[in-house]
């Protein structure tokens, strides 16, 4: 068949969006959570996830973890320019296996906390954070 | 400006703000400092500016939850962690008189208690309403023989932190008459002054609007009880004249300095719309 | 060292055998992300405290890894156990080297 202008054109747009395609597509946050856990099954809950609805602002936003029998929360950001955020590990004094901080967060993301409990299973908790840009910033 | 240009300007104006119309109700709540002073937020609007407004809002009602509680802790309120850096200032002599504000002054939480309430103020002496930072630099440079504080740097801001701390909780109350009535006026004409290529006034948004949307932020009265601010987006203390200078140039218009005429007075106007709302600043916003 | 950072802790001041006491600590600090860039768009080079520790007469409460997503001036509050009288010691680590130290003594009664 003969090739037509038509063609070449179709076929090199194929090409491109072929190319484009992530062979191996890593979502963003795969990495840390998989050093974190060694690739064992994460459960959903036992892990509380508190961060507010709308940031007032991306720049301090205030978030609180816990899990019952923790002994370590890894908090990830996985719209953030890198996801890690901080790793919260609890000394034999710790009492409720909880912490509240303050984080930066780069645009409208989900938070993930993964807990590492005691007898070596794996929870978490993920949380929506809007974030906008304010009207007047002066 | 003709009635035609001003219909025009008018109607561009309302109908950007129409655009992002969604009124938010300031929020329904009370602020106590660390579970024993409680503080004036909302209170009937003053005299003299009761024909515009009702009640007057503290900024603190238009920010959301977690803001608002983060201020109701010393330790929680990033503010005071400045309050604390100006304390060491505040003992530390300096100058070719080798004294501290201590020298005279003695233990701030004393000798500053109903300062900043009534700051911007007449000073006969001078001939001249001061602000406290104008009244700081005066201090450092014909009583400490110091070199005088950048007007909006950090030093002065904390500072500025450190004497607001201390009135925490009295009702704000400049004088708007005597001699500090002809800035108060020169003050008055320019909240209500277009300006800038937006061809905006203070009053335009934060008597016209405040409660509005504009965007994504929740439009407040532009009271300054709260000041020195410490905002979110940039992790520090503000000043006003900080602040004043930004919202100029938020209407695309050239800016007045901090310290000119113009802030001093502008200061002193928009003080006098919060006469009844408690001291708050340090504060924290967005 | 970095410039102007300074630690504050908020402790009770007496707690009963057992007891959990809330425990919380701010340290001014810039945390310099790394992420930024200055007027010429040249990258302002990452400056954060990365770890965070309290310990209770030796004992450890809490050891926190710190990333650039911290805000400027770390704000952590969380939870101890009191078996007995003693000091708090908490201590913060700077990427240049530096470390900020500061303690608080707490009462059994």
């Amino acid at each position: 068949m003969k090739l037509t202008r038509r063609d070449a054109i179709a076929l090199g747009a194929g090409a491109v969006v072929v190319a484009a395609l992530p062979v191996h597509a890593m979502a963003p946050g795969d990495e840390q959570i998989a050093a974190f856990t060694g690739g064992a099954d994460i459960a959903e809950g036992g892990v509380t996830l508190n961060a507010p609805e709308i940031a007032e602002n991306g720049n301090t936003v205030p978030i609180e973890v816990s899990a019952d029998g923790a002994a370590e929360i890894m908090v990830l950001a996985l719209g953030n320019p890198t996801p890690p955020v901080a790793t919260f590990k609890f000394g034999p004094l710790s009492a409720s296996r909880s912490a509240s901080t303050r984080i930066r967060l780069a645009q409208t993301q989900d938070i993930l906390a993964v807990a590492k409990m005691e007898d070596g299973s794996f929870a978490k908790a993920t949380a929506t954070v809007k974030v906008t840009i304010g009207g007047c910033g002066g | 400006m003709n009635i035609t240009k001003r219909l025009v300007s008018g109607t561009v104006v309302a109908s950007v703000i129409a655009l992002g119309t969604a009124f938010a109700e300031p929020a329904d709540d009370t602020l106590t400092l660390n579970e024993e002073t409680e503080m004036v937020t909302t209170t009937a609007a003053p005299a003299h500016i009761a024909d515009v407004v009702d009640t007057i809002y503290s900024g603190w009602h238009f920010r959301g939850e977690e803001t608002r509680r983060m201020q109701e802790d010393d330790f929680d309120n990033p503010g005071m962690i400045f309050v604390e850096q100006a304390m060491d200032a505040w003992e530390t002599p300096e100058g070719t008189e080798n004294k501290s504000c201590a020298t005279c002054h003695e233990a701030a939480e004393d000798s500053m208690v109903g300062v900043r309430a009534t700051y911007p103020k007449w000073n006969e002496a001078a001939g001249e309403v001061r602000t406290v930072e104008m009244q700081i630099n005066e201090c450092r440079e014909n009583r400490m023989g110091a070199e005088p504080w950048k007007y909006t740097g950090g030093d002065m801001v904390n500072m500025t932190a450190l004497i607001a701390s201390v009135s925490r909780g009295l009702p704000v109350n400049v004088a708007i008459d005597g001699p500090a009535q002809s800035t108060w006026e020169a003050g008055k004409d320019l909240y209500y002054t277009r300006t800038g290529q937006l061809e905006l006034s203070c009053a335009n948004c934060h008597e016209d609007n405040y409660g509005n949307m504009i965007r994504a932020d929740h439009l407040s009265q532009g009271q300054i009880n709260g000041f020195p601010v410490y905002r979110l987006k940039n992790t520090k203390l503000n000043s006003v004249h900080a602040r004043f200078k930004g919202c100029v140039r938020d209407t695309r218009a050239e800016t007045y300095k901090p310290g000119s005429p113009e802030f001093v007075a502008l200061e002193l106007y928009v003080a006098s719309r919060g006469n009844g709302l408690s001291v708050e600043g340090p504060s924290i916003r967005n | 060292m970095a410039k102007d950072v300074k630690p504050r802790v908020k402790v009770p001041k007496t707690a009963a055998v057992g007891d959990a006491v809330t425990l919380k600590t701010l340290i001014s600090h810039k945390m310099e992300s790394g992420q930024r860039k200055d007027k010429e768009g040249n990258l302002i080079p990452r400056s954060i405290i990365n770890r965070f520790t309290c310990d209770f007469n030796g004992e450890n409460v809490i050891d926190v890894t710190m990333e650039p997503a911290i805000s400027t001036n770390p704000y952590f509050e969380f939870e101890a156990v009191v078996p007995e009288a003693g000091e708090f010691k908490f201590t913060w680590y700077d990427d240049d080297g530096s470390v900020y130290e500061t303690a608080k003594s707490i009462k059994v009664g």
